[in-house]
């Protein structure tokens, strides 16, 4: 698992590919900052991390693509199956590599908080339920990319399937509301962007960490069904 | 050291292996012949653990592979057939990667790396990246990975396919040379190959082994049965019918190419019949001197079809 993590974290930051995306997210995220908190003069970042979960929309697919369908193309993952590492170390540690590239981007926003300590006085522990929140979000959605990326080997369908897939869950939510009754509560209680509005709004339930836990849990855990299924299957 | 019991193989409804059965010793270079889609790669990736079969046991030093895969992928390093590499790392940063796969111990590594290195001869390119290297190269640095965590058997799935003549013969001493350390199987479907590298050979096609043998024993039982190009000065009718007129010659064609008068013969004779002699002895008699002869070489396809057809004549 270690050496999976190591190898997939170097050619994520070997390559431009990490620092452009980052770079990307930063300046959108910091953009809002500005508009949101600098201009507007608000201590209140819940409408920033609400404006980043989207961006996370479209930077998780583009991230997670290449995590398992680039090996299958390019046939390392014989290698990397036939070598004395147990199958879900692999997915493992290729799961925390992205993951980690998304806790540098998230590290990168501390910025904005220390910025307003600077100024202010704002609350602490809405603002660490906020990161907490954020950072289950991107790990749930990244567990979700892992997974769609190994159901096929071309790299743009995955993103694309996941970009999709994600848009799909983020409007659910409202599309349930309309329809209103059981069906709303029962989407907005799967919903993985409606645990985060609880999150960002300071409500911080057990259930929802252990929503977010078992959802990244479910989607690893398929990922290793699909391989070791395709294994069985065909060469 | 591989044992492989009774193994079948289907891809859904496809059979793709039917039924293999055979043994590779300690130290031994086992050649693997067939042509392709013949089931070579399939029965080495089941070797290897990274398909299971559907039905028979495959042993690697004992163990099976898929009751214990972790201990037996120990002891196998694999050069699949498409030489996996990540070329955005330079040779030394995969090989270590490499290593660490293989759990090899981190002291270690280093000097492990230097010793492959130099064994297949990529030490100069250590610090490049792959993606710059040549074809050999890359070859080379396949090789280098499967001997990472030294195997005591290796499995090279045609480690030659796409090199030019010079790396071909390289690669195959080098093969030669690991096969004093390491008990290889090693599959391709160039005939002279197999003969240059292995002691023994397994031919397979569409999922069975057809021949499995020493080299040598096979190759002059089947030879036997082809064909001779012999080049005869003299005139053309009298000469074919003394060749016509030696016991065990079945057919003879003359060859247009006429080269300082002599003319060529395709002859072809009985199986298990060796007809040199008494041609030679013939036709120095009528006074036509014998200025070449020659085997006519087999290719894989010719052995194929010989092969293939002797099961026939067997099966009725």
């Amino acid at each position: 698992m270690y050496a999976v993590l190591k190898s997939e974290l170097k050619s994520y930051f070997n390559s431009t590919f990490a620092y452009v995306v980052t770079g990307f997210f930063s300046f959108v995220a910091s953009v809002y900052f500005f508009m949101g908190n600098i201009y507007n003069q608000s201590l209140n970042l819940s409408s920033l991390f609400s404006t980043m979960s989207i961006i996370l929309l479209f930077i998780v697919p583009v991230l997670t693509s290449r995590s398992i369908a680039e090996d299958r193309k390019n046939g390392m993952e014989v290698l990397l199956i036939t070598s004395p590492v147990s199958l879900s170390g692999i997915i493992i540690g290729k799961y925390l590599a992205v993951l980690s590239v998304f806790l540098v981007m998230t590290a990168i926003t501390f910025i904005y908080p220390v910025i307003l300590f600077i100024f202010s006085r704002p609350a602490v522990i809405p603002l660490a339920g906020e990161y907490l929140g954020f950072v289950l979000l991107g790990a749930a959605m990244i567990s979700f990319g892992v997974f769609i990326s190994s159901l096929t080997e071309n790299q743009v369908a995955a993103s694309i399937i996941s970009f999709v897939c994600l848009l799909i869950m983020m409007i659910i939510q409202p599309l349930g509301n309309s329809v209103g009754g059981d069906v709303s509560k029962a989407l907005n209680w799967f919903s993985i962007f409606s645990r985060y509005d609880d999150l960002n709004r300071g409500i911080l339930g057990v259930d929802t960490i252990i929503y977010y836990l078992s959802f990244v849990f479910v989607f690893l855990f398929l990922t290793i069904r699909v391989i070791e299924k395709r294994r069985w299957s065909r060469g | 050291m591989i044992e492989i019991q009774k193994v079948t193989k289907y891809y859904g409804k496809m059979k793709a292996l039917n039924n293999l059965n055979f043994k590779v010793a300690k130290g031994e270079i086992l050649g693997f012949l067939g042509p392709n889609g013949a089931g070579k790669s399939t029965t080495m990736n089941i070797i290897t653990g990274y398909t299971p079969s559907t039905e028979g046991t495959v042993k690697v030093c004992g163990l099976d592979i898929l009751e214990k895969p972790r201990e037996v992928k120990k002891h196998i390093g694999y050069l699949p057939e498409h030489n996996p590499l990540y070329t955005n790392m330079t040779v030394m940063e995969f090989l270590g990667f490499i290593c660490e796969l293989k759990l090899v111990e981190k002291k270690q590594i280093k000097n492990h790396l230097i010793h492959i290195m130099e064994q297949v001869d990529v030490a100069d390119a250590g610090n490049r990246l792959i993606k710059n290297l040549s074809r050999g190269y890359r070859q080379r640095v396949g090789i280098a990975q499967s001997l990472v965590g030294s195997p005591e058997v290796l499995i090279l799935d045609e480690p030659t396919v796409g090199l030019d003549p010079k790396q071909m013969i390289e690669t195959r001493e080098l093969i030669k040379n690991l096969g004093k350390e390491h008990t290889i199987l090693f599959s391709s479907h160039i005939l002279s190959e197999v003969k240059a590298v292995c002691d023994r050979v397994v031919i397979i096609n569409r999922g069975e082994i057809i021949a499995a043998g020493n080299l040598d024993q096979l190759s002059r039982k089947l030879r036997n049965g082809s064909g001779l190009r012999v080049a005869i000065a003299g005139p053309g009718d009298k000469i074919e019918k003394i060749i016509w007129g030696v016991e065990g010659v079945c057919s003879v064609e003359a060859d247009d190419s006429r080269d300082n008068g002599a003319v060529s013969y395709v002859i072809k004779s009985g199986r298990d019949i060796d007809v040199r002699e008494s041609l030679c002895f013939a036709l120095v008699k009528a006074g036509y001197p014998i200025l070449e002869l020659q085997f006519l070489d087999m290719s894989l396809e010719d052995i194929f079809i010989q092969l293939v057809s002797d099961e026939k004549e067997v099966n009725r």
